[in-house]
């Protein structure tokens, strides 16, 4: 039963990825994106993490891709001309980093799939995935690296804050 | 011919065992259905008390000459747009320009699934919920699903594909994002108090009093930002017809300029909804003798006509001035709230 709902949608994310890459307008571009990611929440739903599949609705399908929509407006980008993904600039260096990349991601996943046992189902609590558990871990077991990763954020913010205001005065 | 009835007796007894076995996939799909269907239906009925209402509010009629009291209106005008012509013009993004209206009809029914209006009860041995779904953090599902229905407006400015659209489109991305804000943050003060993210354990909570009497700052913001979300007047700048010509949707004829609509009423309804379950403690009755649905309803007719007695009273405000009231008054009154309110308690009710 569970796969039933499995396939479909991990089919479903990774067409709309491939979307993502191969389409020629960035709009298109971004829809297959938000596609995508709400495919993800389905799955982290099907995986017993309500409370991350809507947070990575209301986090990145909503706020993030938003704010690309915005961007995608303001600079009114247009398909056509040679912006096709066989046109794009060619980099070899990053071409060379991407693909040591993916032959990292892809030994990595050989591992683990080659060593898991799939036959036997994984024991949950009734307390995992929500917002009580994640909350607790969060701020004992990985509390430095969340303080980091806040003050990482604000200085961000700040930056962007310092570097709009160059530009209006 | 024995054969016939032979099919037609095993199919019956496979759908009556299928049925016998999956109850409650049968009720969730039944009030799925209901819900979906009630909800849709509202919005006519929702269009006439705005239009009467409004007409009383500017000392006019309003709709009167179809049937009494002008009840047949909606349903004149809903035939009229269903036979309308769907003009799309060629230079639009066919496939967005199709997909737009269906996210802004689809997100707001959504958002309704986890909308509860009464307490459980029992039929036939099994327990009916009064709700669609109980996620355990319903409200951020609400959330989650209404920042999904702005896309409906953007992809509408994006694929129509002329200059005022775009501005609507724009508009309404900022407005949303700025206001979501404020939303989100009243509504912990809430969450605070409750500790819990489940709206059904938020009007439990409220079974001696409601919260608008404790969190009467909360509330008014979240009210205020719940106008603003539902892109409703005075905050109705993505569809300013003076400066932007109706704004995103000015390509769109029919019915899919009439799912726009439906999305604004239902979406006018959820935040009522919310309001209600959040601040005016749902459906308790608090001693008065009625059905805690009848309770539930009446608290959000009451809102819904707070909603329309705004539009015909506030003049719609200048858009620089929505973003400082948003990010200058709303945010920084939002965050004291929250912060009052943790201190509180924290110090006086571990």
């Amino acid at each position: 039963m569970e796969l039933l709902i499995f396939y479909p949608l991990a089919g479903f994310c990774v067409v709309l990825a491939l979307g993502v890459v191969l389409n020629n307008s960035p709009v298109g571009s971004a829809i297959s994106l938000i596609g995508m990611m709400l495919g993800l929440a389905g799955i982290f739903v099907l995986q017993q993490a309500h409370f991350l599949a809507i947070l990575q609705i209301i986090i990145y399908a909503g706020a993030i891709m938003v704010l690309f929509m915005f961007v995608i407006m303001l600079l009114n980008l247009k398909e056509g001309d040679d912006t096709g993904w066989i046109a794009r600039e060619r980099n070899l260096l990053l071409s060379v980093l991407t693909g040591l990349l993916a032959v990292g991601i892809l030994y990595k996943i050989s591992g683990i799939l080659f060593t898991a046992e799939m036959d036997t189902p994984a024991i949950l609590p009734d307390s995992f995935g929500t917002v009580a558990t994640i909350g607790e871990t969060l701020f004992t077991d990985f509390v430095l690296p969340f303080e980091v990763a806040s003050i990482l954020l604000l200085a961000a913010m700040v930056g962007a804050v310092v570097l709009a205001k160059t530009k209006l005065d | 011919m024995d054969w016939i009835t032979e099919i037609l007796n095993v199919t019956w007894n496979f759908i009556v065992l299928f049925l016998n076995e999956n109850i409650p996939l049968v009720v969730g799909s039944v009030k799925a259905v209901i819900i979906a269907v009630a909800i849709m239906s509202v919005v006519p009925a929702l269009v006439w008390l705005e239009r009467r209402l409004m007409g009383r509010f500017q000392v006019r009629l309003g709709p009167n000459r179809v049937g009494p009291f002008g009840l047949g209106q909606p349903m004149a005008d809903t035939v009229k747009l269903l036979f309308k012509e769907s003009i799309i013009q060629s230079s639009a993004d066919k496939f967005l320009f199709h997909l737009a209206p269906a996210v802004v009809v689809i997100t707001a029914i959504a958002a309704f699934a986890v909308i509860p209006f009464g307490e459980p009860f029992e039929v036939f041995g099994q327990t009916i919920e009064m709700w669609g779904a109980n996620v355990n953090s319903g409200i951020l599902f609400v959330f989650a699903i209404s920042g999904m229905g702005i896309y409906g407006m953007v992809l509408a400015g994006l694929s129509s594909n002329n200059k005022y659209s775009l501005m609507g489109g724009l508009r309404s991305s900022a407005q949303m994002i700025s206001y979501e804000l404020t939303l989100g943050l009243s509504a912990l003060s809430i969450i605070l108090l409750t500790g819990s993210l489940s709206l059904v354990d938020m009007v439990r909570a409220q079974e001696t009093y409601p919260f608008i009497l404790v969190q009467p700052l909360a509330f008014l913001l979240f009210f205020i930002a719940g106008i603003a979300e539902t892109n409703r007047a005075p905050f109705d700048l993505p569809e300013a017809e003076q400066e932007l010509v109706a704004g995103f949707h000015t390509e769109y004829t029919g019915m899919k300029f009439a799912m726009f609509f439906m999305g604004e009423y239902i979406n006018m309804v959820t935040m009522s909804a919310l309001v209600t379950l959040l601040f005016l403690g749902g459906w308790n009755a608090y001693g008065l003798p009625v059905w805690p649905i009848v309770s539930f309803a009446v608290k959000v007719f009451f809102l819904l006509c707070v909603f329309i007695w705004l539009r015909s009273t506030f003049p719609r405000i200048r858009y620089d001035r929505l973003m400082t009231f948003g990010w200058k008054i709303l945010l920084p009154l939002c965050l004291l709230n929250l912060m009052v309110t943790s201190t509180v308690k924290v110090i006086w009710f571990p």
